[in-house]
């Protein structure tokens, strides 16, 4: 398998990550050498064989319904990168072109 | 007790000395403090320091022993705290650009339990970015060095932690373990590190980097200091779903006890041969024959898919990080970049990535988003997640046939600060030894078993089964007892640049 510039810069375009062409020349190989390291699972990875997602299995576990004390907004806002008001204030969000 | 005897006395005798009023919390803090000042700027192993918030805690303590309280077995002993772990107020970057400044509004429970134990919080560790590194040079703040030899790393991701430990800077110290991340550095710098069961630590306000493979646990200079400060970070926490509803094993009196007579020690024939240091499997042997002389019984057992760990390790991680670190956004919290009013939300999101994450991040990243994309999830994530249960089968057969399971920590010891840095495959195998019990999610430490020809620590890694971590401390305790006494003194005593002295040179 080889993985091109173009496909590292897309899939780091989905990660939302705005990689420099000169990391898009340094990573492509990098992650060719690890991604063929890491194919070998599939050699044990047969049919009958079931996936295991968490190491302790667990389902449903909740807690009791109970009512706490939310963080004070003013603390939480505090480490905003921007505020308006008791909200966070973030760049537009609509004329997205893709 | 003068400043050299407080910070070289282990973490039991300082809290007894406290309790008692022999000397006082405030002094003891004071000492470590002076010498964080002292020889950090040579080792690097904090973040941060945080001198008033820990003389505040250490006055604290000493005022409920002066009203005649007993706040617990570790009370105004401090500590150092891995930078993933959030305190409220105090910096926690995680070793990552894109925190910088970030101080959390909340604690973790891990160091509510502190706090509310009196353990004294010193400060923040450094680490790798995010915990993703075996060596601490991925820290966006710098490498540490390793106190053994300061052109050495001290291993990673806490590297930091250790660090302090061997330095004489903290005498315990908080790490969390992902892939060998308390293990590792404990090997390479001759202290303790555990990685509990998983769910055996609460996870809540631990910056997560793969959320079925996270465990904080305990790092300590002795067996026994480790098994006191695993006690006061563990137990149930409703808030953390995957935590353990379950009593906590008995660690401190299988510390106490330190006895392996009757215990069946299983030395796990894939862990060794070809690529392990020559010198590390020599001491690996001679430790397992240490075991049998006092009184365990040694088995061989065979854990063929652990050769395949590595590989689902290296696909898992990347999978959860690369959905873990969405979170950093840049809206809520964080570093955020080009916010000019002309750029949209996802593009100041992916400028902000770009300036905020190092290259390790970026790489595992990619590498996750690749695993889980379209067309290729079964065949990597999924092939992943079955080498997960093979290796879970591999354990539940090992075990059957063997109380705890043994091998070397890492294939070598401590290796050159820039050595492996630019060659992710080389530093990805020094986890070789330490993944397969993050995929099962049992427990497992690193114990201080001797030094290389150059003088570097070599750590010996035992294995137990889920929610029987005190195993692992009859083990180490035994050790450290019969090597001490062969040693003349414990192992850190040899640390160059000796611990009575307060100044230390580069």
């Amino acid at each position: 398998m080889a993985l091109s510039q173009d496909e590292v810069a897309r899939l780091a375009q989905l990660a939302r990550i705005d990689l420099s062409p000169a990391e898009l020349a340094h990573l492509a190989p990098q992650l060719d050498v690890i991604l063929e390291a890491v194919a070998r699972v599939t050699d044990v990875a047969t049919d009958d064989v079931a996936p295991t997602s968490h190491p302790v299995p667990m389902t449903n576990v909740f807690r009791a319904d109970e009512v706490h004390d939310s963080l004070p907004v003013d603390e939480v806002l505090a480490m905003a990168p921007d505020r308006e008001d008791d909200r966070f204030r973030v760049p537009r969000i609509l004329g997205e072109e893709q | 007790m003068d400043a050299s005897t407080l910070i070289t006395t282990s973490a039991a005798d300082l809290a007894g000395a406290i309790a008692t009023g022999e000397v006082s919390s405030v002094e003891v803090t004071r000492a470590h403090l002076d010498r964080i000042a002292a020889v950090d700027g040579a080792v690097h192993a904090f973040l941060s320091v945080d001198e008033e918030g820990a003389l505040a805690q250490a006055a604290a303590v000493d005022a409920r022993i002066a009203a005649g309280e007993r706040p617990g077995p570790l009370a105004g002993v401090p500590l150092a705290l891995k930078d993933v772990l959030a305190q409220k107020g105090v910096p926690t970057t995680a070793g990552s650009k894109i925190l910088e400044g970030w101080r959390p509004p909340y604690n973790a429970t891990v160091t509510q339990r502190l706090l509310d134990a009196g353990v004294v919080i010193l400060g923040k560790t450094n680490m790798d970015e995010f915990a993703m590194g075996s060596s601490t040079e991925n820290s966006a703040y710098g490498p540490t060095h390793n106190p053994w030899d300061f052109t050495r790393v001290p291993g990673g991701s806490g590297g930091g932690s250790a660090a302090a430990l061997a330095a004489f800077e903290a005498p315990l110290a908080i790490g969390t373990d992902t892939g060998g991340s308390i293990r590792q550095p404990a090997a390479f710098t001759g202290t303790v590190g555990v990685k509990p069961t998983y769910g055996g630590i609460s996870r809540f306000g631990q910056i997560a980097l793969a959320s079925s493979l996270d465990q904080p646990g305990p790092c300590g200079r002795t067996v026994l200091d480790t098994a006191l400060l695993h006690e006061v970070i563990a137990g149930h926490d409703p808030k953390d779903q995957t935590s353990l509803d379950a009593p906590v094993p008995p660690v401190v009196a299988a510390a106490r006890a330190g006895d392996v007579r009757g215990l069946r020690v299983g030395v796990v024939t894939e862990l060794g041969g070809e690529g392990y240091a020559p010198e590390v499997e020599a001491n690996f042997r001679a430790t397992v024959d240490l075991l049998a002389e006092l009184g365990a019984e040694v088995v061989e057992v065979s854990c063929p898919t652990f050769e395949y760990a590595l590989a689902a390790y290296y696909l898992i991680l990347p999978s959860e990080a690369s959905s873990n670190l969405a979170r950093f956004d840049a809206m809520r919290y964080g570093l955020r970049v080009g916010d000019d009013g002309t750029r949209s939300t996802e593009q100041v999101m992916a400028l902000s990535r770009e300036a905020g994450f190092g290259a390790e991040v970026k790489r595992r990243i990619i590498i996750g988003t690749y695993a889980l994309s379209a067309g290729y999830r079964d065949a990597y994530y999924g092939s992943a997640q079955k080498v997960r249960t093979l290796v879970q089968q591999d354990f539940t057969a090992a075990f059957a046939r063997a109380d705890v399971l043994v091998s070397p920590t890492t294939p070598t010891a401590a290796f050159r600060l820039g050595e492996r840095l630019d060659d992710p495959m080389a530093m990805y195998l020094n986890d070789l030894c330490t993944i397969p019990t993050n995929l099962a999610g049992n427990a497992a430490g690193s114990f201080p078993t001797g030094l290389t020809g150059d003088g570097l620590p070599i750590g010996f890694h035992v294995m137990a089964p889920h929610r029987a971590d005190d195993r692992l401390y009859r083990v180490g305790a035994a050790l450290e007892r019969a090597l001490t006494d062969r040693w003349g003194g414990p192992l850190l005593n040899r640390v160059p640049g000796p611990a009575t002295t307060t100044e230390v040179t580069r």
